[in-house]
């Protein structure tokens, strides 16, 4: 496997600027003889979709919902990031992308992380001019407030639907095409093997999922836009129907999978109430910015919180930190409260909660300009807690929320299989060890509306590819495995649900691959996950048959996914012999309880190479080194 | 916590050729923290162990934004709790040996896939008729070169935020998509930006709307009543005043 990242030479902020003079075109007349398949609708696919259309290459795009529109971005509530300097604070390019890197924990390629930021300000130019609305100021003009890792304003918001806005700019660009004829989209079908001919992607192999039918769609190239593989750990904020399927299919037929234990666990989510909890719900961490967090300082405090004076109180955010306060990365902020509740200091029946208390925002600004800030984030609190959070403080616990491990794509978001390009949170790109708030709203459009359309040319012009026909072996032989992995698990009839195991492998991979990491945790997970996933196949109960809409089939499919993937995050995590971003090793700590980072053995992408599963995983760890010629690599502080 | 028994009703049909009928069944240890979609969830565990079919219904981020879900519930769609999606609805609005009925929503234009999941996909339609600005990627100019006022921005964005759920059509008597049509249409038409095609925009929405067999609107407002997220049927009359403007 060779993986060249591609990355143009030049100056930083030369770099795409020269790469889009050089790439290559495809005339109009020949665009049109091209298919391109995008799978996924979320912010990345639709945007592709939409924006490779208008160039004029004929698209098909495939989702598992029953409208593009309700992709998971659907559900990103804060905000986007863009270096407009509106506020006149300093902002610019270069401050985005030096925060974005310094928040990834220099685990993220320059190149990539500053052309992110570069095409940041027209993505609020592009959702603006489609009707986006965004939060404007009494002048008119728009808005914007202040998110984690950062020390300046540059979060374009719509109230606490930034993410559904754009996806619906995006979804609505989309149809828009759909009526133009220049988009074929295929709702309820889901993406189940990539088919390679000659080495390259010509297609995809999906199954309807109202009739259960087994298709071959062929093409000049394939884009995944498939989102994040959040899931694995069963309990997170991700949509129930995200999943890794796709982006596992591929990996299996040679697309290296990077990082993927860089897992992003979000700290304000609604902590878990009973066993039969079927998810976490996210609140913005715009929160912080109003909100304060603390828990009491002694472990036998069983006040009610109204009740504990300002001395009894431990805002363990604001004295460790004092220069970002709560305001701190989203990584920083999840272990400090891991920290506090593994000392006894924990609130709530479970002890697994800290307090986000906004009894001091509410005193100084008012109840009701709290209520405009947040308030459908208040009534989401109050609904699902049964208590007001404008009377008594928020309960919150960190769940694990995004993915910045992926498939490994190079600068022009190709992987290492010619034709396979991957957009959105399914790469790895851009966000190294920790993603910022209100980056990947950013990132998913960045890559949709402004690289892909560019780069997939530059890929077209450059190969001869002549139609093979979907009766070509490689697409029979792809049909045919999917179709019998699926009469395999039926086949099982085994004991325990589907949903019984996921339950099972997800304490797994939260417990030992978590929040933090030890080798000891992580070689028992390992053996942990092997045992589980060969039970799973000897006794898994998957209901029904193939050839109706079958959800529990559905996911017994990508239940049985997520065990290869998860032993592969902790084989990745074993193998990171240091802390970085969200992966933190115990044995890897400054004093102060920090991630020690070890950039002279780990400044590299881990991208792995799948090579087969026999009861265990068998992968092999190729390296890309990542060169920093612009920046200096520093111990993050947030002091 | 304390745990209830619940009496379920639901509709289970196997097709779109089947004719259906109701099933019922009992759940115990049900807790009021359960959400509405987790007793469901469980319900379906136990009925997998007794190797009977689980109940199919659609749902995704179970967040109330996403949409997905939209079953009836006790006839009123997405259930008792206004401003509520049925996913946001937990078990501590029902007691100790309640009867619950499920259906799903009821529409010509949403035949059924399987029990309560219906195929919605008209809704895309009427969207992809018009309901967008027709602006090309990169075309657009700097983002604050056109101030918009803020209540105009707000009152767009109150518009802007359904969730295509489709529980207004539900609870229609005549099966209607004014609420969610009226929706996109009052959002585009507000803002400058989607001003130059409002004509074409509202006339293509309204007639593909009656051309995927939605019914006409006559002002009984159980849309509005039971919007998961508030949309005011005065986007339906910020639709009907922007039709007759454009026809004239």
């Amino acid at each position: 496997m060779k993986l060249d990242p591609k990355v143009p030479s030049g100056p930083l902020e030369e770099k795409w600027n020269r790469h889009l003079k050089d790439i290559k075109l495809v005339s109009p007349n020949n665009k049109r003889k091209h298919k391109v398949i995008v799978v996924g609708t979320g912010l990345a696919g639709a945007s592709a979709a939409a924006s490779l259309s208008e160039l004029g290459y004929n698209v098909q795009t495939f989702c598992i919902q029953d409208s593009a529109r309700r992709a998971h971005s659907i559900s990103a509530q804060g905000g986007i990031n863009a270096a407009k300097n509106y506020q006149n604070d300093g902002d610019s390019v270069w401050r985005l992308f030096y925060d974005t890197i310094k928040g990834g924990d220099y685990r993220s390629r320059e190149a990539n992380v500053y052309r992110l930021a570069e095409n940041s300000n027209n993505i609020i130019d592009q959702a603006v001019a489609q009707g986006v609305p965004f939060g404007r100021e009494y002048g008119g003009l728009l808005d914007n407030r202040s998110f984690g890792g950062a020390q300046v304003s540059r979060t374009f918001y719509s109230r606490g639907q930034t993410g559904q806005q754009l996806l619906l700019g995006a979804y609505q660009a989309m149809m828009k095409e759909v009526h133009n004829g220049k988009i074929e989209s295929f709702t309820r079908h889901e993406m189940l093997d990539l088919v390679v001919v000659d080495g390259k992607a010509r297609g995809i192999i999906t199954r309807d999922l109202v009739n259960g039918t087994i298709n071959k769609f062929e093409a000049d190239a394939v884009v995944l836009c498939t989102g994040g593989y959040g899931n694995v750990f069963y309990l997170s904020t991700n949509a129930k129907n995200s999943n890794v399927t796709a982006a596992w299919r591929c990996h299996r037929r040679g697309a290296a999978f990077a990082n993927p234990c860089f897992v992003q666990i979000h700290p304000t989510c609604i902590p878990v109430s009973g066993d039969y909890q079927s998810k976490l719900t996210l609140m913005s961490e715009s929160l912080r910015n109003d909100g304060r967090v603390w828990v009491p300082r002694s472990k036998d405090d069983t006040r009610h919180p109204n009740e504990i004076p300002e001395e009894d109180r431990f805002y363990y955010l604001e004295e460790k930190y004092p220069s970002f306060g709560n305001l701190v990365p989203r990584d920083v902020a999840s272990r400090n409260a891991k920290l506090v509740t593994d000392e006894g200091l924990g609130v709530g029946d479970s002890g697994l909660a800290v307090y986000l208390d906004f009894r001091d925002a509410i005193k100084r600004d008012g109840e009701d300009a709290i209520r405009a800030k947040y308030g459908n984030l208040f009534d989401m609190y109050q609904n699902i807690t049964d208590e007001n959070p404008y009377k008594q403080p928020m309960r919150i616990f960190p769940a694990v929320h995004y993915t910045m491990g992926g498939l490994w794509v190079d600068y022009n978001l190709m992987s290492n299989i010619p034709g396979l390009f991957v957009a959105g949170e399914a790469n790895f790109s851009d966000h190294g060890a920790n993603r910022l708030g209100a980056s990947a709203l950013m990132q998913g459009l960045s890559d949709g509306y402004f690289i892909i359309p560019y780069t997939i040319g530059d890929y077209i012009a450059g190969e001869d590819l002549k139609v093979v026909g979907t009766g070509h072996e490689a697409f029979s032989e792809a049909a045919d495995k999917s179709q019998k992995q699926l009469d395999k698990l039926l086949a099982v009839k085994g004991d325990k649900t589907v949903i019984e195991f996921h339950r099972e492998l997800g304490k797994i991979m939260w417990d030992k691959v978590g929040i933090s990491r030890s080798k000891e945790g992580l070689e028992s997970a390992i053996e942990e996950i092997r045992a589980l996933r060969e039970e799973f196949w000897q006794n898994v109960r998957v209901p029904g048959e193939a050839n109706y809409y079958n959800k529990y089939l559905e996911f017994a499919a990508r239940v049985a996914d997520y065990f290869e993937l998860a032993e592969l995050m902790a084989i990745d995590a074993l193998d990171r012999d240091e802390s970085c971003g969200c992966h933190l090793r115990d044995e890897f700590q400054t004093e102060e309880g920090e991630a020690l980072r070890n950039d002279e053995k780990y400044s590299f992408v881990s991208a792995w190479e799948f090579l087969g599963v026999n009861g265990k995983l068998e992968t092999k760890l190729h390296k890309e080194d990542l060169n920093f010629e612009f920046v200096e690599l520093k111990q993050r502080s947030y002091k | 916590m304390s745990e209830m028994t619940i009496n379920l009703k639901i509709w289970r049909q196997k097709s779109i050729d089947d004719q259906g009928g109701f099933q019922t069944y009992q759940l115990s240890e049900v807790s009021e923290h359960m959400s509405f979609l987790e007793m469901l969830d469980v319900l379906n565990e136990k009925l997998i162990k007794e190797d009977i079919d689980p109940v199919e219904f659609d749902y995704d981020c179970r967040e109330g934004i996403c949409g997905s879900c939209n079953m009836v519930v006790n006839g009123s769609a997405h259930g008792p709790k206004r401003l509520t999606a049925v996913c946001q609805l937990h078990m501590r609005t029902y007691n100790d040996g309640d009867t619950i009925v499920i259906e799903p929503p009821r529409a010509a234009a949403f035949p059924v896939i399987r029990d309560l999941v219906v195929d919605r996909s008209a809704l895309d339609r009427i969207i992809e008729v018009g309901g967008y600005v027709s602006v090309k990627t990169g075309a657009a100019p700097e983002a604050n070169l056109i101030p918009v006022e803020q209540e105009v921005s707000n009152t767009a964005f109150d518009y802007a935020t359904c969730i295509g759920c489709g529980a207004c059509v539900a609870a229609c008597p005549n099966s209607s998509a004014a609420l969610f049509t009226g929706s996109k249409v009052a959002h585009l038409n507000s803002l400058p930006q989607g001003y130059p095609e409002r004509k074409r925009r509202t006339i293509a929405m309204v007639d593909q709307m009656a051309k995927e067999g939605f019914g006409d609107c006559s002002n009984y407002g159980e849309c509005e009543a039971v919007c998961p997220v508030g949309i005011s049927i005065s986007s339906i009359a910020e639709m009907r005043k922007s039709y007759i403007k454009a026809v004239l």
